[in-house]
């Protein structure tokens, strides 16, 4: 038939430019997962997959006073183009932040305004990965770091982690194999408070054996920190960049405390790597938002954030306790660490079944989570769920649990049918 | 026990059919689902025999077909376009919500370019006051919601309760083509060659065992296979099955979706769409469309992301062939009883006969979907033809 067309066919190339793309842009792909996504935005959806923190406490009737005056009085300044470090006034306000977790030898001049931490995450890589180098880092992992390291085609070797967090022999084996396959180790990136996604908080014992061992081997550290100020019982433990200034670059925001749509978060670098930050951060992006900048400023410097954050850690507390009671009442038979802080638990669910083939199901049952398989580059991870209880009430955290539950169940029915073997072990 | 049938497709037994042979063709369908429970077979059953009845009344209409010219001539009638107010649905609760937001806002743009008022809405509470509210009421509604509540007839139901004229196939020919075992058996009483298949709900397996059923599956349908939900679309939840030992998983994906499996033979040949565009009962048959994809599956990932995959309009065909194709799809878009807008799908197998794999009622309208991508190889433009399509609905001054 093809041999003998009527007439000539037009050739419509679904993308023109596909042979056009470098070879980094290849993992940048729709998926059945992320189309499903659209419907947990819905009300009648109960989302635990989103990290978005609650915003409804924050004081915006008088924040939209002090923002007023803040344009009437510094518009052409927070209109126009800033430095590519970031506002002076915000690099010195956040110097406080970071002593309530020990690091007090900073100055203002040390520290890098980013639009966000993933933007962070993209310079430091942008500045230290070649195509092929590896990045260690928590396994499971937040799954922003993966896109960037995807992205620039670097190697992600995982490192064992338990409910104390990353484990230092864990670390120096790993380290030591990536040395005798000859490989390039550029640094090790960490989520050490409430890790995203496992919920496990690096024990204190650890931090210091941690950055020996980096110290050890010449493996720079990045800290990624966007919870640690947000432990249910307000305890803060040592930052790792408190241990240690030469060896670390701190990451920390103020999306999960403050306002993620401002998209404005901080570098703290040792000096060559901080210069580079500044230039890497001009390249990318000129300067960040000046406008964002002084709406963050403006609030610290009129409002007790410290109480705002104070009453956010009790109502997440309240949050997770519901999680954690209604996972004890519905889904016993499923595993969990229950965190001390942060916005989410990390649940295994029984054998067998796989988190991210049941998630159609979970959406026609109107609820969302994230399947364990995003936190991995590998594959790995069917057999977790991420959930977030962060923003959802306890009474809907409670309703989605419940469904949650009814779509485990359904799904372990139809495995156990087709597939009775991989589901013996379970309860 | 199942009926033995042929691993090769059944020859297509010619253009018109006479009401006896149509019994034996619904006799020959009802028995590629020999698996079924009784209640559905009787079921399915009664619902075809409702079809034939329609389908043997349509049949014998013709209807000119429609030309560019006779698209711009109505297109041009379209002289207050900014005093109508037409409305699009889209979004809803579907597993396709994401496709039919981006398909909704699409077609908002070209309408809008072309001059008229278009809003849009997502199905939710506040739809029915939207709708009832004299200053909201639209003059037209344009339903693009995929999958269930929208192409399963549900939100036709309600416009015709709230006798709001709406552009696309009323709600009782859109249930027919959204299960996709009806629709085959109504093709394949049309006189259309549609790929073997049994239709088998989760239910089925557990009661009978798992094992004997897909015994007899494989000893009936061979491989490969193509396993399906009954209802949905975009390729949600299918997948193709070469090995025996893929069928469970395969099930397991599919059943994920929906509580019944279409298993299909999957046949070899060129993947052809064929869009139709109605107006007032003429029909403009937009070229057939192929489909090209680097791995030989037009998946989800292909259909939703710009990337390797090549169209051909029309396909690479001959002309007895794209004219054979052509006609199967009006032929299925006038035996389902469709209206105004639909897709058919086809696999054109080695002997250069179209298999109808289905008929959508809502086809896709986003940049990279198909029936957009024919009318512009075939030079329409865009404003212009959903003008032409709106006006037509218009002018008929529908009550449903």
């Amino acid at each position: 038939m093809a041999d003998d067309p009527n007439i000539a066919s037009k050739v419509i190339k679904n993308d023109p430019w596909y042979s056009s793309y470098a070879a980094r842009a290849e993992q940048m792909r729709a998926s059945e997962i992320r189309a499903l996504f659209a419907v947990a935005n819905r009300p009648e959806v109960v989302s635990l997959a989103g990290g978005m923190p609650y915003l409804g406490r924050m004081p915006f009737d008088k924040l939209a006073d002090q923002l007023g005056d803040m344009l009437r009085s510094k518009g052409q300044v927070a209109w126009q183009y800033g430095s590519a470090q970031g506002d002076p006034h915000l690099r010195e306000d956040v110097l406080p932040i970071m002593e309530l977790e020990g690091i007090k030898d900073v100055q203002p001049d040390d520290v890098v305004i980013v639009n966000g931490s993933q933007s962070g995450l993209d310079l430091i890589t942008r500045i230290m990965c070649d195509p092929g180098d590896v990045v260690l880092a928590e396994a499971p992992n937040y799954v922003g770091a993966l896109g960037v390291f995807q992205s620039f085609q670097v190697d992600v070797v995982n490192v064992a982690m338990d409910g104390d967090g990353l484990i230092p022999e864990a670390l120096e084996e790993t380290i030591l194999e990536q040395r005798r396959q000859g490989k390039a180790v550029k640094f090790l990136y960490t989520v050490p408070n409430f890790h995203n996604p496992a919920g496990a908080t690096m024990s204190v014992e650890r931090r210091p054996q941690v950055i020996e061992i980096a110290r050890k081997y010449h493996v720079l550290i990045v800290e990624d920190n966007p919870y640690g100020l947000l432990a249910f019982d307000g305890q803060t433990y040592p930052a790792l960049r408190s241990y240690d200034s030469e060896g670390i670059v701190y990451l920390s925001s103020f999306s999960k405390i403050i306002a993620p749509g401002m998209r404005v978060a901080w570098m703290v670098a040792p000096p060559g790597i901080r210069q580079k930050l500044v230039l890497a951060n001009e390249s990318a992006i000129l300067c960040p938002s000046n406008m964002s900048q002084m709406t963050i400023t403006t609030y610290l410097d009129n409002f007790d954030w410290k109480s705002q954050i104070n009453d956010y850690r009790g109502m997440y507390k309240e949050r997770c306790d519901a999680m954690d009671e209604a996972l004890k009442k519905y889904l016993p038979y499923c595993s969990w660490l229950k965190p001390k802080g942060g916005f989410y638990i990390w649940l295994q669910i029984p054998q067998g079944l796989n988190a991210k083939d049941m998630l159609p199901r979970a959406i026609t049952a109107k609820v969302a989570y994230v399947s364990g398989t995003a936190f991995y580059d590998n594959g790995e991870g069917a057999d977790h769920m991420r959930l977030s209880f962060c923003y959802p009430t306890p009474d809907r955290i409670h309703e989605g649990i419940r469904r949650l539950s009814t779509v485990i169940e359904n799904e372990l029915a139809t495995v156990r049918l087709f597939e009775p073997d991989s589901g013996k072990e379970r309860g | 026990m199942a009926a033995k049938h042929s691993k090769t497709p059944r020859q297509q037994t010619g253009g018109k059919t006479s009401t006896a042979d149509k019994a034996k063709t619904v006799a020959s369908a009802a028995t590629t689902t020999a698996a079924n429970t009784a209640t559905t077979k009787a079921a399915a059953a009664g619902e075809v025999a409702k079809i034939a009845k329609r389908t043997s009344h349509r049949s014998i209409r013709k209807a000119t077909p429609v030309t560019m010219d006779d698209v711009r001539s109505l297109a041009s009638e379209a002289t207050k376009r900014a005093d109508k107010s037409l409305l699009v649905i889209c979004g809803g609760l579907s597993h396709e919500r994401d496709i039919s937001i981006s398909s909704g806002h699409r077609v908002q743009g070209f309408l809008e370019e072309a001059g008229w008022t278009v809003h849009v809405h997502d199905m939710d509470g506040s739809l029915l006051p939207y709708l009832t509210d004299e200053s909201t009421r639209p003059d037209l509604v344009w339903p693009l919601l995929h999958g269930a509540n929208g192409e399963d007839g549900s939100i036709r139901d309600v416009l015709e309760m709230a006798g709001l004229p709406y552009i696309g196939s009323r709600a009782k020919a859109s249930r027919t083509a959204w299960s996709k075992p009806i629709a085959k058996n109504v093709a394949r009483m049309a006189g259309l060659q549609t790929p073997h298949s049994v239709t088998l709900p989760e239910s089925m397996f557990r009661e009978l065992g798992v094992e004997p059923v897909i015994d007899m599956l494989l000893g009936s349908l061979g491989l490969p296979l193509f396993i399906k939900p009954t209802m949905g679309g975009s390729a949600m939840g299918c997948t193709m099955v070469t090995e025996q030992s893929q069928l469970p998983q395969a099930l397991i994906n599919c059943f994920a979706y929906g509580d019944v499996a279409l298993i299909e033979q999957a046949v070899t040949g060129t993947e052809v769409s064929v869009s139709i565009l109605e107006f007032d009962g003429h029909p403009l048959v937009l070229p057939p469309l192929e489909i090209w994809t680097p791995s030989g599956t037009y998946d989800f990932e292909a259909r939703s992301t710009p990337g390797p995959t090549e169209f051909y309009v029309p396909a690479r065909l001959d002309a007895k062939t794209t004219e054979t194709v052509s006609d199967a799809a009006l032929t299925a878009h006038r035996a389902l009883g469709l209206r105004d807008i639909s897709r058919t799908d086809f696999i054109v197998d080695a002997q250069g006969q179209p298999q109808f794999l289905e008929s959508n009622v809502a086809p896709g309208m986003t940049d990279t979907s198909l029936l957009p991508q024919s009318a512009l190889a075939a030079d329409y433009n865009l404003p212009e033809l959903y003008t032409a399509l709106v006006q037509s609905v218009l002018n008929q001054k529908r009550t449903d």
